[in-house]
């Protein structure tokens, strides 16, 4: 009867507990609520050996952090939510724990698709973010299929990066807009091609070239930001001469003909994003780092340049509600400050 | 538990994803994977490292003949810091000169120039202590939607500065690099910093890396565009594109250590603004509450305690 009494006094204490998180996140709702956040779980191990207990426990203890972090996100209202898993650089350590992480990230993806897990409460779409031909095939296959049957959740999205790095994403990057621009010349029709080579791109006369042209155009929306686009052409008032004179590193020889060069397809910064693992979401509002290491780790270098980033102290399984909170309020706090200047070089 | 069976060992998936041995020993190979708190390149690797593109960088055959300037006898450092743990290359975002002299009802013009003298100082610093590579971020891409007035004002300083400065670079073997885009920079102030850098080009005690009009992304970007173009010529095909390529065509490929062991932001702004994009992967980084004009070395020296208690694990395990 005390037992049965227990459990159900726990029960309620939980229930008031939630109850309580809730009315706390509907207050700092008032401000600003960020759309993506992302995470480096970092310290697991150091977990562990604070407690004396083997590695494997602190994972497991950390696998239980990533939960409960992903809980109260989602109830803040937090969409995209990105955790940094599992690095090509860590492919380096001992082949045991490797093992062992491979081992876990098949067991949780599989936990993922169970009923009753927050991918289903919250109603969240899975992506496996990272040069996933690395991973073992077991694991490859489970994430695949997590993401195949996840695709059709619309409420919130949850990136896991596993064999990622952001040196592999540019690279990677780079590559496919090469091959995808060399397909699209290679389908025009040949006297098009020849056309926008005389006119355009009088280097350019082989079908398989590919030619760089208007990074100028591209940097004025994807470089600094689409409020750049205004600066950028305020600053290059005259003529196309004075473009073609003006542009970085003398990228551009001729603006003359880009009519016809726009028809001929070549690699722009937007389709260098576009081919990026992580074109599926906005960039991070903010990143935060477990164990106050303060380093990016060749995580998310690209979508990072002007994002908050917070490194707390505590260990990635002893990371919290509260620090959640903190970094939602610094984040806020900075929001003004950040919008301003966004509208001012809107407004410029 | 299921079991699981490995097709790709660990030790196999390293080598997959190490397969093409890097075209360069370059400074992240050296100081990374190795992971040495020393943060020492061995020597061997550098003279049979081949060099970039870049005519700047200096070759181990001429180093007898750089002028690395006057060289007094190593110097005591604070308590606190040890010389085997130093960085070789610091970065710093100097920030927080509006704000100084908002604070002091002055101008913003006696903001930068009081910042001007707290650089000169960290470069004395970085001199003395035997840092090799200083990068600073002097001006964004992003700075040039500031009031023209203030624009002109830093466009003039930086000329004055060089020019005031360029003779005691001289003496003391700093060698002056300028990163970024500067097809925006005033004629003038162009023709000064080709002149600088060639004047210094063989100097090897320090080197002072200005970021002006720079952007990370603009750096990566660029790099993206030479590589393209050596792919339409057929230098280099497709699938060849990795990450030394890349490494090779950034703008950073003027200096030995491209990339910042230690990035300092001072003003409590936790950011990092477009700054170094690529070459801050692993980069520690350190943020000061205090503004740029009011950092000097005893801030210095406490990001620098930071740094040496810090461990480098690049991913792997110590």
């Amino acid at each position: 009867m005390e037992k049965i009494g227990g459990g159900r006094t726990s029960e309620l204490f939980g229930g008031f507990v939630t109850f309580l998180r809730k009315c706390l996140f509907k207050v700092i709702s008032v401000g600003p609520i960020p759309n993506h956040i992302a995470f480096i779980m970092d310290g697991n191990r150091r977990y562990a050996k604070k407690k004396n207990s083997a590695t494997v426990t602190g994972h497991r203890a950390g696998y239980s952090s990533l939960m409960s972090l992903l809980t109260y996100c989602y109830e803040l209202g937090v969409t995209y939510v990105t955790v940094y898993a599992f690095s090509i650089d860590n492919f380096r350590r001992s082949p045991d724990e490797v093992k062992y992480l491979m081992d876990l990230m098949l067991e949780k993806i599989e936990g993922l698709l169970k009923q009753g897990n927050i991918i289903n409460q919250y109603g969240i779409k899975v992506h496996f973010i990272g040069n996933l031909k690395l991973l073992s095939e077991p694991v490859r296959l489970a994430a695949e299929k997590a993401m195949k049957a996840t695709a059709n959740n619309k409420k919130a999205v949850l990136l896991v990066c596993v064999a990622y790095t952001s040196y592999d994403e540019i690279v990677h990057a780079v590559q496919d807009s090469c091959k995808s621009k060399r397909k699209e010349i290679q389908m025009l029709p040949g006297s098009l091609v020849r056309r926008g080579a005389s006119e355009g791109f009088r280097e350019h006369e082989k079908i398989n070239d590919l030619a760089i042209h208007d990074i100028q155009e591209s940097c004025k929306d994807r470089l600094h930001g689409s409020e750049a686009r205004h600066l950028l052409e305020g600053s290059f008032e005259n003529s196309s001469a004075d473009v073609a004179t003006k542009t970085p590193n003398g990228l551009i020889e001729e603006v003359e003909g880009c009519e016809m060069q726009r028809k001929v397809p070549s690699i722009e910064l937007a389709d260098v994003e576009e081919h990026m693992y992580m074109a599926v979401a906005p960039d991070p509002d903010i990143l935060i780092r477990s164990s106050g290491e303060t380093r990016l780790s060749n995580f998310l270098l690209w979508q990072t340049t002007t994002c908050p980033l917070y490194s707390p102290a505590a260990l990635w399984p002893e990371l919290g509600l509260w620090h959640l909170v903190w970094a939602v309020l610094n984040f806020q706090r900075s929001y003004r400050y950040l919008e301003t200047k966004r509208k001012k070089m809107r407004e410029d | 538990m299921l079991s699981l069976r490995l097709p790709i060992p660990s030790e196999s998936v390293l080598a997959s994803v190490m397969q093409r041995p890097p075209r360069f020993l370059n400074a992240r190979n050296q100081t990374h994977l190795f992971c040495s708190p020393t943060l020492s390149e061995p020597k061997a690797l550098q003279s049979s490292t081949p060099q970039a593109t870049a005519a700047d960088v200096v070759t181990r055959e001429e180093e007898e003949e750089l002028n690395d300037g006057t060289t007094p006898p190593e110097e005591e450092l604070p308590e606190g810091l040890r010389r085997e743990l130093m960085p070789k290359h610091v970065a710093v975002i100097m920030d927080g000169n509006g704000r100084w002299a908002r604070q002091r009802g002055l101008p913003p013009g006696a903001g930068h120039r009081a910042g001007v003298e707290s650089l000169k100082a960290l470069v004395e610093l970085c001199w003395r202590w035997e840092i090799r590579v200083l990068t600073v971020f002097a001006f964004s891409y992003d700075n040039w939607i500031r009031p023209k007035v203030e624009v002109e004002f830093l466009m003039s300083l930086f000329e004055n500065v060089i020019q005031s400065e360029l003779d005691k670079f001289a003496r003391e073997g700093i060698r002056i690099s300028v990163i970024g885009d500067w097809s925006r920079l005033p004629e003038s102030l162009q023709a000064l910093i080709r002149d600088a850098e060639e004047k210094t080009r063989k100097h090897s005690r320090l080197q002072l890396i200005v970021a002006v009009s720079y952007s990370g992304k603009y750096d990566v970007v660029q790099a993206c565009k030479s590589i393209a173009n050596k792919v339409k010529d057929g230098i280099v095909q497709v699938d060849d594109i990795d990450e030394g390529l890349i490494e090779q065509e950034l703008e950073t490929n003027c200096t030995e250590f491209p990339y910042p062991d230690l990035l300092i932001r001072t003003s409590g702004e936790l950011r990092v603004s477009n700054f170094l994009l690529w070459q801050l992967a692993y980069t520690e980084l350190f943020f000061a509450p205090d503004l740029w004009p009011d950092f000097g070395k005893d801030e210095f020296v406490e990001a620098l305690v930071s740094f040496q208690e810090r461990q480098r694990r690049y991913g792997g395990r110590k």
